[in-house]
């Protein structure tokens, strides 16, 4: 028996192992950069969290210590504004979605989505601007609602659409065979079965927003103190963190670096309960 | 009861018919649902309306600079809000270089951990950690980014040009390309790994059979073979890095010249409109700042439907 040298055999494989090697080099480099990135963050800011910064105002420039409760309050009175704003009227487009699959008209909402979502977020802030910043002739809380709202749309519809597109036609058609309305049958029997991905939806999106800055600009425009009016603008940690970590001033980047923290722990743990439910929740037939 | 028994059947029908009125819907509940269908179908308009909402609030908003500048806004070299003079293109080269550079930059990156993810191993628990460990970076938001750029990535980038000679602050292109290839990483990781392991098996064991090792499968069938919608995956990446602001506008330096260098500061759309929308006076100046996001906004709309018709094209072949 002779074996057969396939022709540059050992040279082909030589290659091969070195690419493999690259591959993982390059996924090494990117998984590597998250990580030190995450922990850069969690190191430099985890000092400058401390009990303070969730219960003061922030001090003037010489003035050590201070906190950023004007923009806690600020952050979340914007973002669950949005959220009241965008949940229902993602899900309402998801449902539509999710009922015209395949027509044309759902063709084109969803490609309308898509665009949405591609919208750069600092024309949607001028946009809005010109909406309801200039008609009120005020910044406000209330625009810059309106505006995380736009840019919290599409995940949810996308969330929800795929959800119940996965419910099976069989469990809705029995509901309408009962003699359920469309209505008593999406919100008796489609909503509830796909809680979970709709939940998960409307996580994402808060998690979107939660740190934009560049909408918030033009319209809910940061205020130092403590403000609880939809009319009136106010500060919010994106915010914050824009201002203070580029100003020269130690005292107010230690403030950024904590804001910073807070930012990301919070999205973060938005993701993980996404993640952790997503699994439980999933839609299974 | 029997089947076909006159007393059974006679029962059956009479409980029909008793039940019948009941099953009815009552005149509100008919109402309600109407109302319900209508208002599903409304908040679809409105989406839809939303964006013609836009372009035309944004060309209403524009319009007087697109009468004042003319077609001389896309080529004009200086912007001097002082003396109404405004030309655009300083900012539309600083986009394109900085989205392109970032692009460049993460490609390489983007493809091996694509082909890590969606070819060497697609399951599995240490590959499942993997992908959720890029799949952060796009959890952090970009002023974060860019916070962290300015106290990481910048002084790297100044100690490096100074080096070389270059005297500058370490704040331009290239940090800002720098920060941006990283943000763009966790997107095109995504799409492309979604791309990558959508490739026919047929393909790759015919290739396998002819007796090609795993690198010339993927150099010569998985890669040639997704290229469409590979390309798309980059389209759709470079949309969100032109359209990146915060970043990009703490990093890039703030100059409102024509760049010289990958080096030297400038500014892109984004970052302009950021940094001098709230201190536009006079009309032209504000409606100079909109006619800019309105091309933003044209470009990334352009950008998103290929894009997206691509990537439909390549899931209906497959």
């Amino acid at each position: 028996m002779t074996t057969v040298e396939i022709a540059g055999i050992k040279r082909r494989r030589a290659k091969d192992n070195v690419f493999r090697y690259i591959v993982y080099v390059l996924t090494f480099c990117c998984v590597a950069v998250s990580l030190i990135i995450l922990f850069y963050i969690f190191q430099k800011g985890i000092t400058c969290v401390n009990w303070d910064l969730f219960t003061k105002l922030p001090k003037p420039v010489g003035e050590s210590g201070g906190g950023v409760l004007n923009a806690i309050v600020g952050s979340l009175m914007l973002v669950s504004v949005a959220a009241v704003i965008a949940i229902p009227l993602g899900i309402s487009v998801g449902i539509f979605l999710a009922d015209n699959r395949g027509k044309a008209k759902a063709d084109r909402v969803s490609i309308a989505v898509d665009v949405l979502q591609g919208v750069p977020s600092i024309v949607v802030g001028m946009v809005i601007y010109v909406w309801v910043v200039k008609p009120l002739g005020i910044f406000s809380a209330l625009s810059g609602s309106v505006a995380l709202a736009i840019m919290m749309l599409p995940p949810i519809i996308k969330n929800t659409e795929e959800t119940l597109v996965l419910i099976p036609n069989t469990l809705k058609e029995a509901s309408l065979a009962l003699g359920a309305s469309d209505f008593r049958t999406t919100m008796r029997i489609l909503l509830p079965t796909g809680i979970g991905g709709i939940f998960s939806g409307a996580m994402l999106g808060i998690a979107r927003i939660a740190g934009e800055v560049a909408p918030l600009l033009f319209t809910a425009f940061g205020n130092p103190y403590l403000s609880f009016n939809l009319f009136k603008p106010v500060q919010s940690i994106p915010l914050i963190i824009f201002n203070y970590g580029t100003s020269p001033y130690d005292d107010w980047r230690r403030i950024a670096w904590g804001g910073s923290v807070i930012l990301v722990g919070f999205i973060l743990i938005l993701n993980f309960i996404v993640k952790f439910f997503e699994s439980r929740w999933k839609v299974q037939f | 009861m029997v089947k076909g028994e006159p007393g059974g059947r006679s029962l059956f029908i009479s409980k029909c018919i008793v039940s019948l009125p009941e099953l009815e819907m009552s005149n509100s509940k008919v109402l309600k649902n109407k109302i319900f269908l209508k208002s599903i179908n409304g908040s679809a308009i409105f989406v839809m309306l939303l964006l013609v909402g836009f372009f035309l609030t944004l060309l209403y908003a524009a319009w007087p600079a697109l009468r004042a500048n003319g077609f001389s806004f896309l080529w004009g070299k200086t912007w001097d809000p002082v003396r109404d003079n405004y030309g655009m293109l300083p900012f539309l080269i600083g986009t394109l270089i900085t989205s392109f550079l970032a692009l460049f930059i993460s490609a390489p990156f983007a493809i091996g951990a694509a082909l890590f993810l969606g070819e060497y191993y697609p399951h599995g628990t240490v590959s499942n950690i993997l992908r959720n460990i890029i799949e952060l970076l796009a959890a952090i938001p970009s002023v974060v980014y860019g916070f962290w750029g300015l106290f990481v990535i910048v002084p790297y980038v100044q100690t490096f040009e100074h080096k070389l000679n270059i005297p500058s602050s370490g704040l331009g292109i290239f940090s800002a390309s720098l920060v941006l290839s990283i943000m763009l990483i966790p997107y095109s990781v995504s799409l492309i790994r979604q791309v990558i392991s959508m490739t026919p098996i047929q393909l790759k064991e015919a290739a396998y059979a002819l007796g090609c090792t795993r690198t010339e499968v993927i150099m010569k069938v998985i890669l040639p073979s997704n290229l469409s919608g590979i390309s798309a995956g980059f389209l759709l990446s470079l949309g969100r890095a032109l359209g990146e602001t915060m970043a990009v506008t703490i990093l890039i330096g703030n100059s409102p010249k024509l760049p010289n260098s990958i080096v030297s500061a400038s500014n892109t759309m984004a970052s302009l409109i950021a940094n001098e929308f709230n201190e536009a006076v006079g009309s032209t100046y504000t409606a100079s700042l909109v006619e800019i996001g309105l091309l933003l906004f044209i470009v990334t709309t352009i950008i998103n439907l290929l894009g997206r018709m691509i990537i439909k094209k390549v899931s209906v072949k497959l």
